[in-house]
C-alpha cells in the first residue's frame, strides 16, 4: 500500500456522528409527525438553498477528515516507512495548492511578491517574481489580464457544463417530474446565470407540488453559482494564487478550505458533548423537582455567571499543560493538535449546555402538569419511563431547534477564542487562527487584506447558510406556526 | 331599524370556508344570540364584523353595514374608530384579555382617551364611574390594581367596563361566561342584561349554551358549518325548534327527566370547513334526510307563514320534522344497596405550603382540601359538585394518590392508601383510574392509540390477553379496532375522550374518577360520552366519582351528590335530596344560578362576590361572607354535620 490510513479521534467521532444522523433520518422517515415537519423543510426554497451550501461545506469537511500517512520511498533492507506528516484526502486533491508555496505575502492573482527584496543579480530592491503564481506567463507579463479573463471564462464554461450535466442526471435518476422541470431548465439556460425569473414563475404557480418544484429549483439555482465559483477557482488556481499567499507563502485558498473542517467539527462535536448533558439535566430538573431541581439550577446559574471566555481560557490552558507534559501520548503532531481540538470541543460543550438545559427545564415543567403525564402516573408508570416515553419525545423539536441554532454560534465562538489565543492548536488551520494572524497583517504597511477577506467570506457563507437552515427548521417544528 | 346588518358574509381561509354566506340583522337595543357548536364559525363571524380576522383569513364576499355605513369599505383608520367606539367586544377568557402589566385604571382610561374627549382627572372619574356601573365595589381603589389582583369574575367586569368606555351601540360578547363559574356567570349575565336595557345597547351574544340563550336573547340564530340554519324569536325557538339540528341540540341536553335513559345524540361531528356541500350541510347527521336534501341546498322557509319577523329555517321540512323522542329515563337503575363502601374518604386534607424568604420557610398553607369525608358504594355514581377553586380536582387527585394528602385517610375496598409507598400502591392502581377534563392534553401526541391504551396494562402487568385486548376495548367505547395504529391528532375531541376512557378501562378498574370529562366537549358529543359512561356502568358495574360543575349532568347521571365549598363538603345526600330539596344556602344559590333552558327564573337570591382564597379562609363557616342567612354563630365556628335524613347531611347552623 502506498499509504497508511490514519483515523484521528475527531475523524472517528465525526463519522460516528454521520452514522447517527443517517440512522436518525431512517428512523424519522417512519415517524409521521417528524416526516411531516421535515417535509415542510424540504418544500422551503430558502431552506433547501441553505442546505445545498451546507452540504458543499460538509463534503469538503468530510474529504478533509480522511487522513493518511504517505509511504516513503523504499530503501533496501528496511520495512516500509511512512511520512510523519498526516495528510487528508483534501490535501491530496489540493496538493498543487499545498505544495506550491511562495516565499511570503503575495496579493490575489499576483505575479510578484508583495514586498521588495534585494535581488541576487541587482543592487536594487525589487518585487521578485513568484515561483508559481503566473509562472506560466514567462517574462511577457502584458497578457496577464487577458490570461485571467480567459481562465475565468473557461472556468465559467466548465462550471456551467457540469451544472447542466448534474441537473440532467438528477432529473433523470431521481425521476423528478419532467413536465414541471423541463421548461424551467430550458428557460434557465436561455436566461443564463443568475436569472431568478423561472424560479419566481414556479413559485407563483402555487400549490404543493409546485412548492416541491420550487424547492428543487432552489437547489439547482444554488448549485449554479457554487459550480461556477468552483470552475473559476480550479481554472485560476492552476496558474495563480486565487486568494494570494500568507506570511510564509501558503496559499490562502488552501487555508480557507482546510478551516472548514475545524469549523464544522467545533460546531457539531461540541453540540454532541453538550446535548446529552443539557437534555438529561434539563428534564431531571423540570420533572423531578425538589432538591434535584435546586442543585441543577444552582449549577447552571453559577456556570453561566462566570464569564465564558475566562472559564474556557482557564480550562484550555490546563489542557495545554497536560498535553505538553505528556508528549509520549501522541505519535504525530497532527494527533496532538487533534487532541487539543477535541479538548476545546469538550470544554465549549461543558460551558454551553446551560441555555438549552434552562429551556428544556421550563418546557418540562409545563409538560409535567399535562394530563397525559398524570394519566401515566395514575397507572404507576415509573419516573424514568415517564421521562423517556412522555417527556423526551415531546421535547425533541426544541432540542433540534437548539441544535441547529447553536451550530453557527459555536463556529463563531471558535473564531473568537482562537483570536484571543485560547482556541485550537496554532498548527491547526482554522478561521480563528486566520483572523488572529490577520490582526498583524492589517496593521502592516501596505496592508495585507486578503486572508481576512477569505476567512470572512467562507465563514459568512457557512454561518449564514446554517442560520437560514435553522430558521426553516424552527418554523417547520414550531407547533404554533403550523 | 337595524343597527348591524350582515349580508352574505363569507370568510375563507385558503380552501376552508369557516363562514359561508351568513346574513342577519340586529336591531338597536336587541340581544341577538348566535348559537352553535365549536367549529361552526360563530367567532369567525364576529371577528369578520370587527375586521379583526387572523392573517390567513380573508373576507371573500358579502357586506357588513353598521348604522348604515359599510364596514368592509372603511379604511383601517376609520375602522379603529368603530372598534370600541361603535362596536365593543368582550372575549371568552378574562385571564388573557387584560394586559397584566398595566393597572385596571390605565386600561380603562386608555379606551376612554381613544374614544372620548375626556382627559386626566375627568377620565379617571369616568373610569371609576364605569367600574361602579359594572358592579365592582370600591372602584377608586380598584383603579390602581393590576389584573392579577382580581378574580375571574371581576376581570370580566373590568373587560366589560373597557368595552363600555367608548359608549358602543353594539357589544359583541364572544362566549363571555364560558370560563366562569355558574354563580359568577349569573352575575355577569345579569350585568350585561341590565346594561343593555339601561343604555339601549344592542348585544351580539355568541354562545354554545342553550341556557344562556334562554336567559338573554331576544332572537336566536343557530349556526351550523358556517351557515345560519334557523332564525327565530326566543320564545318560538324554545317552544318549538324547527331545524332538525336545533331539535337535537335540545334532546341532547342532560337533565333529571332523562335519568337512567339514553340521551339523544347527533351521530358524527360537524363537517370540516373545507368540505363542499352540494345540498344541506346537516345531511350526514340528519335522521329525516330525503333525496332532495343531498342535491340542492334548502332555501329559507318561514315556519309560520304570515307572521312578520317570525321563525324561519333552512330546511325542506320547514319545521314539520317529526319530534325526536327524547329518551325518558327509567329512574335509578342501581338501587342503593347496603354494602361495604368501595371508596371511603375521611377527613382528607391537602395543604400546599406557601414558602417565603431565603430559607423557604413555610409561612402558611393553601388549604385546597380541608377535611372532606365521603363514601362511594360499588356500582354507583357520586357527583362532587362545586365552583372552580373549591378543591374538587385536588381531592380527586389526592384520592388517587397522585398528590399525597397532608392528613386523613383514603380507603379503597377497605385498604388504606395514604400510608402506602409508590411501589406498594402499584397493584392497587388497577382498581382505580381517572378520566381527565381536556381530551387534547390527556393523550400523548407522540404515541399511537394502541400504545396509549397498552401503557397501563404494561405498567401494572395486567396483560390478560395483552395487546389483543386493545381492539375489543376500542370497540367497547364505540371506536373501531383498526384505529389502534393512528395518532391522537387524527381524532376529534369526543373520540379522544373515548380513547381516554378506554385507556382507563384497560386495567379493569372498579372505580373511575371522572374529572369534568365532558366540560371541554360540545353538547351533542357530551351526550355521546354520557351515554357511554352509563352503558359502561351498567355492563361493568363501575363506580364513578364524577367531579363537575355542570348541575344538569349531575341531575342526569349521579346517584349521590356531594357539594363542596372551599375545601369542605357542605352538603351530601342522594341526588334527589340535594337537588330537589337543598338545605345549605350555598347549594340553593348554586342551583339557582344555573341558567335554565325553559327560561324560568329562580326566586333564590343570587350569590354576591367570589369564593374567598383557600390560603386565607374566613373564620367560622367559610360561606358566611356570601351567605344571606349568616349571623354571629356562623362567624365564630364551622358548623358540624347535621343529619337531615338517612342519607342527607348538611353543614349549616340554619339547615
Amino acid at each position: 500500500m502506498s499509504f497508511q490510513p490514519v483515523v484521528l479521534w475527531s475523524d472517528a467521532l465525526l463519522f460516528v456522528l454521520i452514522a447517527v444522523i443517517v440512522a436518525l433520518t431512517l428512523w424519522a422517515r417512519r415517524q409521521e409527525a417528524l416526516r411531516a415537519a421535515w417535509a415542510r423543510v424540504l418544500k422551503d426554497g430558502v431552506a433547501m438553498a441553505a442546505a445545498t451550501v451546507l452540504a458543499v461545506f460538509v463534503l469538503i469537511g468530510l474529504l478533509d477528515s480522511l487522513h493518511y500517512r504517505a509511504r516513503l520511498p523504499d530503501q533496501p533492507g528496511t520495512t516500509a516507512r511512512y511520512a510523519v506528516e498526516v495528510n487528508s484526502a483534501l490535501d491530496a486533491l489540493l496538493s498543487d495548492l499545498r505544495l506550491r508555496a511562495e516565499k511570503t505575502y503575495s496579493a490575489p492573482l499576483a505575479t510578484h511578491l508583495y514586498s521588495k527584496e534585494a535581488l541576487a543579480d541587482s543592487t536594487q530592491r525589487e518585487f521578485p517574481r513568484l515561483k508559481f503564481g503566473g509562472a506560466h506567463l514567462g517574462q511577457d507579463l502584458s497578457n496577464h489580464e487577458f490570461d485571467i479573463a480567459i481562465r475565468v471564462s473557461r472556468g465559467c464554461a466548465g462550471g456551467l457544463v457540469i451544472w447542466l450535466l448534474l441537473v440532467w442526471i438528477l432529473v433523470r435518476t431521481l425521476g423528478l417530474e419532467l413536465r414541471g422541470r423541463f421548461p424551467f431548465v430550458v428557460s434557465l439556460s436561455n436566461h443564463g446565470r443568475g436569472s431568478k425569473r423561472p424560479f419566481d414563475k414556479l413559485r407563483a404557480n402555487g400549490g404543493s407540488d409546485t412548492a416541491q418544484g420550487a424547492a428543487s429549483g432552489a437547489i439547482f439555482i444554488t448549485l449554479l453559482p457554487i459550480l461556477l465559483l468552483f470552475g473559476i477557482a480550479i481554472s485560476l488556481g492552476g496558474g495563480y494564487h486565487v486568494f494570494g499567499t500568507d506570511k510564509v507563502g501558503q496559499d490562502v485558498l488552501y487555508l480557507s478550505l482546510k478551516s472548514i473542517r475545524t469549523g464544522l467539527l467545533i460546531g457539531t462535536l461540541t453540540t454532541l458533548v453538550m446535548l446529552p448533558v443539557a437534555v438529561l439535566l434539563g428534564i431531571l430538573a423540570g420533572y423531578v423537582g425538589g432538591w434535584v431541581d435546586d442543585v441543577i439550577q444552582y449549577l447552571y446559574t453559577t456556570l453561566s455567571s462566570i464569564p465564558g471566555v475566562l472559564l474556557i481560557a482557564a480550562a484550555v490552558l490546563m489542557m495545554q499543560v497536560i498535553i505538553d507534559t505528556h508528549p509520549q501520548w501522541f505519535a504525530t503532531s497532527a494527533e496532538r493538535a487533534d487532541a487539543r481540538l477535541l479538548a476545546l470541543c469538550l470544554i465549549l460543550g461543558m460551558t454551553s449546555w446551560t441555555g438549552v438545559a434552562r429551556l428544556l427545564r421550563g418546557e418540562t415543567l409545563k409538560l409535567r402538569e399535562l394530563e397525559f403525564v398524570q394519566a401515566a402516573q395514575a397507572f404507576g408508570v415509573g419516573r424514568l419511563a415517564i421521562m423517556r416515553r412522555h417527556i423526551l419525545p415531546n421535547l425533541m423539536h426544541i432540542v433540534l431547534i437548539a441544535l441547529v441554532m447553536d451550530f453557527s454560534g459555536l463556529v463563531l465562538a471558535e473564531a473568537v477564542l482562537s483570536y484571543v489565543g485560547v482556541g485550537v492548536d496554532p498548527t491547526t488551520i482554522s478561521f480563528g487562527t486566520m483572523i488572529n494572524t490577520a490582526r498583524m497583517e492589517l496593521a502592516r504597511e501596505p496592508m495585507v487584506w486578503w486572508s481576512l477577506l477569505a476567512a470572512f467570506s467562507f465563514m459568512f457563507a457557512l454561518v449564514l447558510a446554517a442560520n437560514l437552515f435553522a430558521d426553516a427548521v424552527r418554523d417547520a417544528f414550531d407547533p404554533r406556526s403550523s | 331599524m337595524s343597527i348591524l346588518s350582515v349580508r352574505d358574509l363569507s370568510i375563507h381561509i385558503k380552501a376552508a370556508r369557516p363562514v359561508d354566506g351568513i346574513s342577519f340583522d340586529i336591531a338597536a337595543g336587541e340581544c341577538y344570540a348566535l348559537l352553535g357548536e365549536s367549529g361552526c364559525g360563530k367567532s369567525m363571524t364576529a371577528l369578520g364584523v370587527m375586521r379583526l380576522l387572523p392573517a390567513a383569513a380573508q373576507v371573500a364576499g358579502g357586506a357588513v353595514e353598521f348604522e348604515g355605513g359599510d364596514l368592509l369599505a372603511l379604511p383601517e383608520s376609520g375602522m379603529r374608530d368603530i372598534r370600541g367606539g361603535g362596536i365593543g367586544m368582550i372575549f371568552q377568557e378574562p385571564a388573557t384579555s387584560l394586559n397584566p402589566v398595566l393597572t385596571v385604571g390605565r386600561q380603562i382610561i386608555e379606551a376612554l382617551e381613544l374614544h372620548t374627549a375626556l382627559r386626566g382627572a375627568a377620565a379617571r372619574a369616568r373610569a371609576a364611574e364605569l367600574l361602579d356601573q359594572v358592579g365592582i365595589p370600591d372602584p377608586i381603589r380598584r383603579l390602581e390594581e393590576f389584573p392579577f389582583q382580581l378574580s375571574g369574575g371581576l376581570r370580566q367586569r373590568v373587560m366589560i367596563a373597557c368595552a363600555l368606555a367608548g359608549a358602543p351601540r353594539l357589544l359583541i360578547a364572544d362566549e363571555p361566561t364560558t370560563a366562569l363559574d355558574v354563580t359568577i356567570q349569573a352575575q355577569v349575565l345579569d350585568l350585561l342584561d341590565e346594561l343593555r336595557r339601561k343604555q339601549g345597547m344592542a348585544l351580539l351574544l355568541i354562545t354554545h349554551d342553550l341556557g344562556v340563550v334562554a336567559r338573554m336573547a331576544d332572537r336566536v340564530g343557530v349556526m351550523y358549518a358556517g351557515q345560519l340554519v334557523e332564525e327565530a324569536p326566543r320564545a318560538q325557538f324554545f317552544a318549538k325548534p324547527a331545524h332538525p339540528y336545533s331539535v337535537r341540540l335540545f334532546t341532547a341536553l342532560p337533565d333529571a327527566e332523562r335519568r337512567g335513559g339514553r340521551l339523544a345524540t347527533i351521530p358524527g361531528s360537524v363537517p370540516a370547513a373545507d368540505v363542499r356541500h352540494p345540498g344541506c350541510r346537516f345531511v350526514e347527521r340528519c335522521s329525516e334526510v330525503m333525496a332532495e336534501c343531498r342535491t340542492a341546498p334548502p332555501p329559507w322557509r318561514d315556519v309560520d307563514a304570515g307572521q312578520a319577523g317570525g321563525q324561519r329555517v333552512r330546511c325542506f321540512l320547514a319545521g314539520r320534522a317529526p319530534a325526536v323522542a327524547a329518551g325518558v329515563g327509567a329512574g335509578d337503575t342501581a338501587a342503593a344497596v347496603e354494602s361495604a363502601p368501595l371508596l371511603e374518604v375521611a377527613d382528607l386534607q391537602v395543604h400546599f405550603p406557601i414558602r417565603r424568604g431565603i430559607l423557604q420557610r413555610a409561612v402558611g398553607a393553601v388549604r385546597a382540601v380541608d377535611g372532606m369525608s365521603l363514601r362511594l358504594m360499588p356500582g354507583r355514581t357520586l357527583a362532587l359538585v362545586g365552583e372552580s377553586g373549591c378543591g374538587k380536582t385536588t381531592a380527586g387527585k389526592a384520592m388517587l394518590q397522585l398528590l399525597r394528602p397532608t392528613a386523613g385517610s383514603v380507603r379503597l375496598d377497605g385498604v388504606e392508601l395514604t400510608t402506602r409507598s409508590a411501589g406498594e400502591l402499584r397493584p392497587l392502581r388497577a382498581k382505580m383510574q381517572m378520566v381527565f377534563q381536556d381530551p387534547f392534553a390527556s393523550l400523548n401526541p407522540r404515541l399511537r392509540i394502541g400504545d396509549i391504551i397498552a401503557e397501563g396494562m404494561q405498567a401494572l402487568r395486567v396483560d390478560a390477553g395483552g395487546t389483543a385486548k386493545i381492539g375489543p376495548l376500542l370497540e367497547q367505547v364505540g371506536l373501531r379496532a383498526d384505529m389502534a395504529t393512528r395518532y391522537p391528532h387524527e381524532f376529534s375531541g369526543g373520540q379522544r375522550q373515548r380513547i381516554a376512557i378506554a385507556r382507563a378501562l384497560a386495567v379493569s378498574p372498579q372505580l373511575l374518577i371522572c374529572d369534568e370529562p365532558t366540560s371541554a366537549l360540545d353538547v351533542s358529543v357530551q351526550a355521546q360520552i354520557l351515554n357511554l359512561l352509563s352503558d359502561l356502568q351498567r355492563d361493568l358495574k363501575l363506580a364513578y366519582l364524577f367531579i363537575t360543575h355542570n348541575i344538569a349532568v349531575v341531575d342526569y347521571l349521579a346517584h349521590d351528590v356531594a357539594v363542596m365549598y372551599l375545601g369542605r363538603v357542605v352538603e351530601r345526600g342522594t341526588a334527589e335530596e340535594v337537588l330537589r330539596s337543598p338545605r345549605h344556602p350555598y347549594t340553593k344559590a348554586l342551583l339557582a344560578a344555573v341558567p335554565r333552558v325553559d327560561g324560568a327564573r329562580s326566586e333564590v337570591p343570587k350569590l354576591a362576590g367570589d369564593m374567598p382564597s383557600p390560603a386565607n379562609p374566613p373564620s367560622g363557616c367559610h360561606f358566611h361572607p356570601r351567605c344571606p342567612l349568616a349571623d354571629d354563630a356562623c362567624r365564630r365556628a364551622y358548623p358540624a354535620a347535621t343529619r337531615v335524613g338517612a342519607t342527607h347531611a348538611v353543614r349549616c347552623f340554619k339547615a
